[in-house]
């Protein structure tokens, strides 16, 4: 399934470097995040971060190529980072400044990016699945060979749209693929107390999907069901992957997990795929401890100049707030300034 | 007994429980984790799980549950963990928990109350701020409290769990922090009444949740610049206490409403449009309308506090309209 110039040639070890290097990323990015929000940069606390999660992103993320087009739940900078998301507009983007890729608008629970397929990220849980049935219906009646694909937690396995989506999905055979990155708790419900199953690839199965259950520690493995999904998906049949993983940290910046005793914690994040990675690259294949370190100094570097970038953006110009709302052609809602001005015979 | 108003409105819970065996709280994190907000901290280990029940993140369900509940003997809490989401369980808020006692002749009544936080204040964005109290307005067979005190976040909780019909009881997430007074034997008004906060002579700010404190506030400012302005709270938009309203504005001969949710349709628009009808003849300026820019709430902080009235905009307002 290698596909692109970066990766002709490699091999396995050459794809599992790729993957390391991804999940390093996006735990670089995420702890410059939380970084973020100590240092009181960040436009609030709603920070969701994807860390224990990267084997999902990145495996995922690798199995796509150009073209095909995602939406993602509001913990999705890991999924964006893997689709080639710029961390510095990102960063600024949780920051809230103009330079960020919604121009301060969204924040971290709303990073989208046209150009790169990233249909949205999204705060309501299940509100970005639909969006890719949708997007489906569009390449297959534009006959193009882009598949969709749909990024959500286990707690939008029980919201009602997801089911209305992947029935019109297997009905209408599009090219959707939907990954419920499952870290095992919907803020502090841990998923035995969400769903009366876990089987959820049964239920994808009963749609008429094809399915598949990894686990979120094993890229690799992450990669090549993935890969198989999307081959499928590319052929009308519409896919379902569940990656479980382990949220290593609290829901969002607030939360210090008091429902999680300590042994727990300590168990989840031993479930860690880029130590795993780590230890195969420099077992199995036999790449040098110096190699992979200088990964971890890159990313580092990356993510220290995102951070810097969003610290110092400018913010948003005040006259920002009305545009957006229509097209940029159509007239801007009027402010309530001017309505009041107009009342009092002002303007 | 000084309290807060999350404080307030779990004592309220606690008090109703009590009192009343067939309220049953459902929602989103409501038990283990004692709500988003904390508001129900302490009553599953009080009241137990059949009576507080953590639900799946299933918006529609929690909500049409409770509908059905509410209509074959218990007396359901449903909170949604932020009143954005009432999207989701719009067709039951609005199709069937709102129109049941009417299409089916009166026959049943749906006595539920769906808690749920709204506004601005937290960098949330788009999906986590907003007030949508326009949306249950304007559908019959829903009643509505929006409490702006801590004394009304209890008083009002407690009278929503006396009604027949639904309530939708929308609290603001910048208020659960605040302390006021509260004595649990004594209501400000009793439901359905608006109270008057401050009096004045100048003109009248009609206000409702956070609302309240801005106002408060500007009537305080515009004091120094000697105008005199009058504070009504709503505490309730249904029932709409206009009778209160209008013999305020009937007296200062000026209004102004102030809302955080959108300009264009919102419940300042039904609020004025009630006193131009009731008050035309004393009216001296047009009444004003405050309210959130017809605009989604950004996230970037100073854009998102710019997106809705101050209390700096507020007694500007209303010094132009004294001025005019
Ligand atoms: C419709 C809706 N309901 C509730 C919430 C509040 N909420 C935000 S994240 C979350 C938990 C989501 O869990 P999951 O889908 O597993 O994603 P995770 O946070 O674990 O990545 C909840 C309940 C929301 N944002 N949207
Ligand atoms: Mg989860």
């Amino acid at each position: 399934m290698d596909q692109g110039p970066s990766r002709a040639g490699q091999g396995r070890s050459g794809l599992a470097l790729d993957l390391y290097r991804t999940m390093r990323r996006i735990r670089t990015f995420e702890e410059r995040v939380a970084e973020l929000f100590v240092r009181q940069q960040s436009a609030g606390s709603m920070l969701h971060l994807s860390i224990g999660e990267e084997g999902a992103a990145a495996g995922v993320g690798r199995a796509m190529v150009e073209g095909d087009s995602f939406t993602t739940h509001h913990r999705g900078h890991g999924v964006f980072l893997a689709r080639g998301g710029d961390p510095n507009r990102m960063m600024a983007e949780i920051a809230g400044k103009a330079a960020g890729y919604c121009g301060g608008k969204g924040g971290s629970m709303h990073i989208a990016d046209m150009a790169l397929g990233h249909l949205g990220a999204n705060a309501i849980v299940g509100g970005g699945i639909p969006a890719v049935v949708g997007a489906g219906l569009s390449y297959r009646r534009l006959r193009r060979p882009q598949v969709s694909v749909a990024f959500f937690g286990d707690g939008a396995m029980q919201q009602g749209i997801l089911y209305e989506s992947m029935n019109m999905a297997a009905l209408w055979r599009l090219p959707v693929l939907f990954v419920c990155i499952n870290n095992q708790y919907g803020m502090g419900t841990h998923i035995d107390r969400a769903s009366a199953s876990a089987a959820w690839d049964e239920r994808a199965r009963s749609f008429g999907l094809a399915a598949a259950m990894v686990d979120g520690e094993d890229t690799l493995a992450v990669y090549d069901a993935a890969s198989a999904l999307l081959a499928g998906a590319r052929d009308g049949i519409p896919g379902y992957l569940g990656v479980s993983c382990y949220r290593f940290h609290g829901h969002a910046r607030m939360d210090k997990s008091p429902y999680r005793d300590a042994a727990e914690e300590e168990a989840g994040r031993r479930r860690d795929p880029i130590a795993r990675m780590a230890n195969r690259l420099r077992g199995e294949f036999e790449v040098a401890g110096a190699e992979i370190e200088m990964v971890d100094a890159a990313a580092a570097a990356e993510m220290d100049t995102a951070m810097t970038f969003a610290i110092q953006a400018p913010l948003p110009e005040p006259a920002a707030m009305f545009t957006d709302v229509f097209a940029p052609d159509q007239p801007a809602p009027r402010p309530v300034a001017d309505r009041i001005a107009a009342a009092l015979g002002e303007s | 007994m000084e309290t807060t108003y999350r404080e307030a409105l779990r004592q309220a819970l606690d008090d109703a429980m009590t009192a009343d065996s067939a309220i049953t709280l459902l929602g989103e994190e409501v038990g283990r984790y004692g709500g988003a907000y904390g508001v129900t901290k302490g009553l599953l280990e009080k009241f137990g799980k059949e009576r507080v029940i953590d639900a799946p993140i299933s918006e529609a369900g929690i909500v049409g549950a409770a509908v059905g509940a509410a209509m074959t003997g218990l007396r359901p809490v449903a909170e949604l963990m932020y009143v954005d989401f009432i999207g989701l369980a719009m067709d039951q808020v609005a199709n069937q928990a709102a129109k049941i006692r009417y299409m089916f002749g009166g026959q049943i009544g749906v006595p539920m109350v769906l808690r749920a936080p709204c506004g601005t204040g937290r960098s949330g964005g788009a999906q986590h701020s907003q007030s949508l109290e326009a949306w249950i307005l304007h559908m019959p067979g829903l009643r509505l409290a929006m409490p702006g005190t801590v004394s009304d976040a209890y008083h009002l909780l407690r009278a929503a769990l006396r009604l027949p019909d639904p309530v939708v009881f929308i609290e603001h997430k910048a208020l659960y922090v605040r302390k006021g007074e509260l004595d649990t034997q004594r209501m400000d008004a009793p439901w359905g009444r608006a109270i008057m906060r401050r009096g004045g002579r100048d003109a009248t700010i009609v206000a409702y949740s956070r609302m309240v404190h801005r106002a408060l506030e500007a009537a305080e400012a515009l004091a120094a610049d000697g105008i005199s302005a009058e504070v009504i709270d709503l505490r309730t938009l249904n029932p709409l206490d206009m009778e209160t309203v209008s013999a305020s504005v009937a007296r200062t001969g000026r209004a102004l409403v102030a809302s955080e949710g959108h300009l264009t349709g919102g419940a300042a628009a039904e609020i004025a449009a009630q006193i131009q009808e009731a008050c035309f003849d004393w009216l001296e300026e047009p009444i004003l309308r405050l309210a959130a820019e017809d605009v989604p709430v950004p996230v970037s902080p100073a854009l998102e506090a710019a997106s809705v009235p101050t209390a700096e905009s507020i007694a500007r307002t209303v010094r132009r309209m004294v001025h005019r």
